[in-house]
């Protein structure tokens, strides 16, 4: 067992666009570069964020980790074996490894199945457990794992008569059965009440610390992984621009983008309403399909000179004790800011 | 200051197969002239549907069963669904729905959609109406020029400024915004909140900000009301909210508990326990007591009423006492 779980090097998801007779004729291909090479590793026991604006790539990284699409380009490890391009009883055998948690815990059940018979069926298409009373006891444990107490109660239940957060806690359970390794949360509160919200995150977490897993948590809010995750990434357009643990990206954040992120992030606190907020950047995320030139941040960039548009994209540099940034301007920007 | 707007318990009730649901269950507020009121709470608390009932529009099976509004002096009450349309809706008070944006027909270009509504209200040229379109696209930040797009040419942000324009350009006194920025993105949705308060300044205008999220709450609005369960259960001045001492009702307090700051390092974020209640059967007393982690016997029997606690601070609780 290596200390990294999963490392992904230089990942690429291509989507073809249709071409224009034209672009057909002289044989050009446009794509829409949903994510255009990243790379990180996440260590056992970590929750790693990967956080950003729609359109940023993230879930699509997160699709090409579970292997519901096929990458364009890059190296996939898992447990330091190459898995970027496996297939059938491989494939099945990855997909127990990493589980998947969704956004909508609403659309991830099966309505006229009960919690009994959403939570076998993973098992009987894995072929765990030697019959149903195997089975019961293993989702009973499960159910126990999730805070989902007296399990008998919950296990004859059909989905329209559990609350979100135990939808959403039911979902986790099933992911805990066959016994992953890393599981892939998608926006796992985004649909949930904020008082339930707390609550999930706490569940997650303490199973996450009870069977030792790891998480890639994947969101937009900030405030959630801060307080989630163990270290984040910040995507722009496919790419990751900074990375680090929580406090140094959230509260000394190196590159333009993060800065304004953070500043647009609405707090619960006095003050604050008789000011307008600052917003440093201008515009909105440019189209994936047609990825600026040089640092492909530029065009919105308070910062950017010259070399920005003519030189190629800035590479992720380390700061200091793992806090990594693709800004060529940092020292300029740091010298502005204070 | 002077009231914009005047809601006395108001009181919608939904009548289904199973039984009444007492969505919004006597609530009463008013609005000052160029104040942001913000109404907050969980899903299936009520705001949305407060906020339709300020128009007079419940959606079926709900009617409106008392309580009386009266927008800029006039009693609304009792006026029939055609002086509504003709009087009221969009001329006095409008709303921009909540996933406003994803409301614009795809198959007609932004100018025509907003001449539409323009046509249907107002007897006017076209060469005035489109100047008029020109000015309050203006006005939101956008380029005179949308109005030969499409809705599938314009991201997410620009529909919801176009949504807002919308409801500004029969000039309306107050404007209630059901979660404006809740689909966008950080960045969008600051610029949206600036934009609100901008316009706020401009157009003298009196807003009501719907939304669940109370860390938006404290950036836009002036006052701010809690809603639980079709009840208001405090009400108060930002600075009392969100201030040193913060609120006083046990569910505000826990909610705001529940919200994550972006700057704090926190262990553990506390929640509330169980789910809000069936309001087809909601339970007796204080509706929030089976949650509560303070609650007494007292609680579960009789319904707290609405005190003032300090000046402009009101809360329903049996264990506030005055500041």
């Amino acid at each position: 067992m290596s200390e990294k779980i999963i490392e992904v090097k230089d990942l690429q998801k291509w989507f073809p666009v249709r071409r224009n007779i034209g672009e057909f004729f002289r044989g050009e291909h446009r794509y829409v570069k949903a994510v255009d090479g990243v790379s990180f590793s996440i260590k056992r026991g970590e929750i790693f964020g990967l956080v950003g604006e729609s359109g940023c790539g993230k879930t699509t990284t997160g699709k090409l980790i579970m292997k519901l699409l096929e990458p364009t380009g890059g190296v996939m490890l898992l447990d330091g074996k190459d898995v970027t391009h496996i297939e059938k009883e491989e494939l099945k055998k990855y997909r127990r490894n990493v589980q998947m948690i969704f956004q909508d815990p609403y659309a991830s059940m099966n309505p006229r199945f009960k919690v009994r018979d959403v939570m076998e069926e993973p098992l009987i298409i894995h072929r765990l457990g030697q019959d149903r009373d195997e089975r019961l006891k293993m989702i009973e444990k499960a159910l126990k794992e999730v805070k989902l107490n007296p399990p008998e109660e919950f296990l004859v239940r059909y989905p329209h008569m559990l609350s979100g957060g135990q939808r959403q806690r039911a979902a986790t359970a099933r992911t805990l059965l066959l016994n992953p390794q890393l599981l892939v949360a998608d926006e796992p509160v985004s649909m949930i009440d904020l008082s339930t919200r707390a609550e999930i995150l706490h569940m997650m977490k303490e199973v996450q610390r009870d069977l030792g897993l790891t998480y890639l948590y994947i969101t937009h809010d900030l405030s959630t992984a801060r307080y989630f995750t163990d270290r984040i990434a910040v995507m722009y357009l496919g790419k990751i621009i900074e990375m680090g643990e929580p406090d140094d990206v959230i509260d000394r954040p190196v590159h333009p983008y993060t800065r304004a992120l953070i500043a647009a992030v609405c707090e619960p606190v006095a003050g604050k309403v008789n000011k307008a907020k600052i917003v440093p950047i201008k515009g909105e995320i440019p189209s994936a399909a047609n990825i600026p030139q040089g640092c492909r941040f530029h065009p919105r960039c308070p910062y950017a000179v010259d070399e920005c548009r003519e030189k190629e994209e800035p590479k992720l540099e380390e700061l200091e004790n793992g806090h990594y940034h693709a800004c060529r301007r940092w020292k300029e920007v740091q010298e502005t800011a204070t | 200051m002077e009231k914009i707007l005047r809601v006395d318990n108001l009181k919608l009730y939904y009548y289904t197969s199973k039984g009444v649901v007492k969505a919004v269950d006597d609530v009463s507020f008013s609005l000052k002239k160029g104040e942001t009121l913000g109404l907050v709470g969980e899903s299936g608390c009520g705001k949305t549907t407060t906020g339709f009932a300020l128009l007079k529009m419940p959606t079926p099976p709900g009617r409106i069963v008392g309580g009386k509004i009266e927008v800029d002096g006039l009693d609304i009450t009792p006026l029939s669904e055609s002086e509504m349309r003709k009087n009221v809706r969009w001329e006095k008070i409008s709303m921009v729905f909540q996933g406003a944006m994803n409301t614009l027909t795809p198959v007609y270009t932004i100018g025509k959609q907003m001449m539409e509504t323009l046509q249907e209200h107002r007897q006017m040229e076209r060469e005035q109406a489109r100047k008029r379109i020109e000015k309050y696209l203006n006005l939101v930040g956008l380029s005179g020029e949308v109005v030969k797009r499409y809705p599938h040419e314009l991201s997410g942000g620009m529909k919801q400024r176009i949504a807002i324009a919308t409801a500004l350009f029969l000039e309306p006194r107050v404007i209630i915004c059901d979660e404006p920025t809740t689909a966008l993105d950080v960045i969008v949705q600051a610029q949206i909140i600036n934009l609100l308060k901008d316009l706020k300044e401009k157009l003298d205008l009196s807003f009501i900000f719907i939304t669940h999220d109370l860390a938006t709450e404290a950036e836009v609005s002036d006052r701010i009301a809690v809603m639980y369960a079709g009840k208001i259960v405090e009400i108060g001045r930002n600075g009392q909210i969100y201030g040193e001492e913060g609120p006083c009702h046990p569910y505000t307090r826990n909610l705001l508990a529940a919200t994550p700051r972006l700057h704090e390092k926190v262990s553990t974020l506390s929640f509330i326990p169980g789910a809000p209640p069936d309001l087809l059967e909601p339970p007796s007393g204080c509706r929030f007591h089976p949650r509560c982690s303070v609650a007494m016997e007292k609680c579960a029997q009789e319904e707290p009423p609405l005190i003032e606690i300090e000046e402009e601070h009101m809360v329903a609780c049996w264990r506030c006492e005055k500041r």
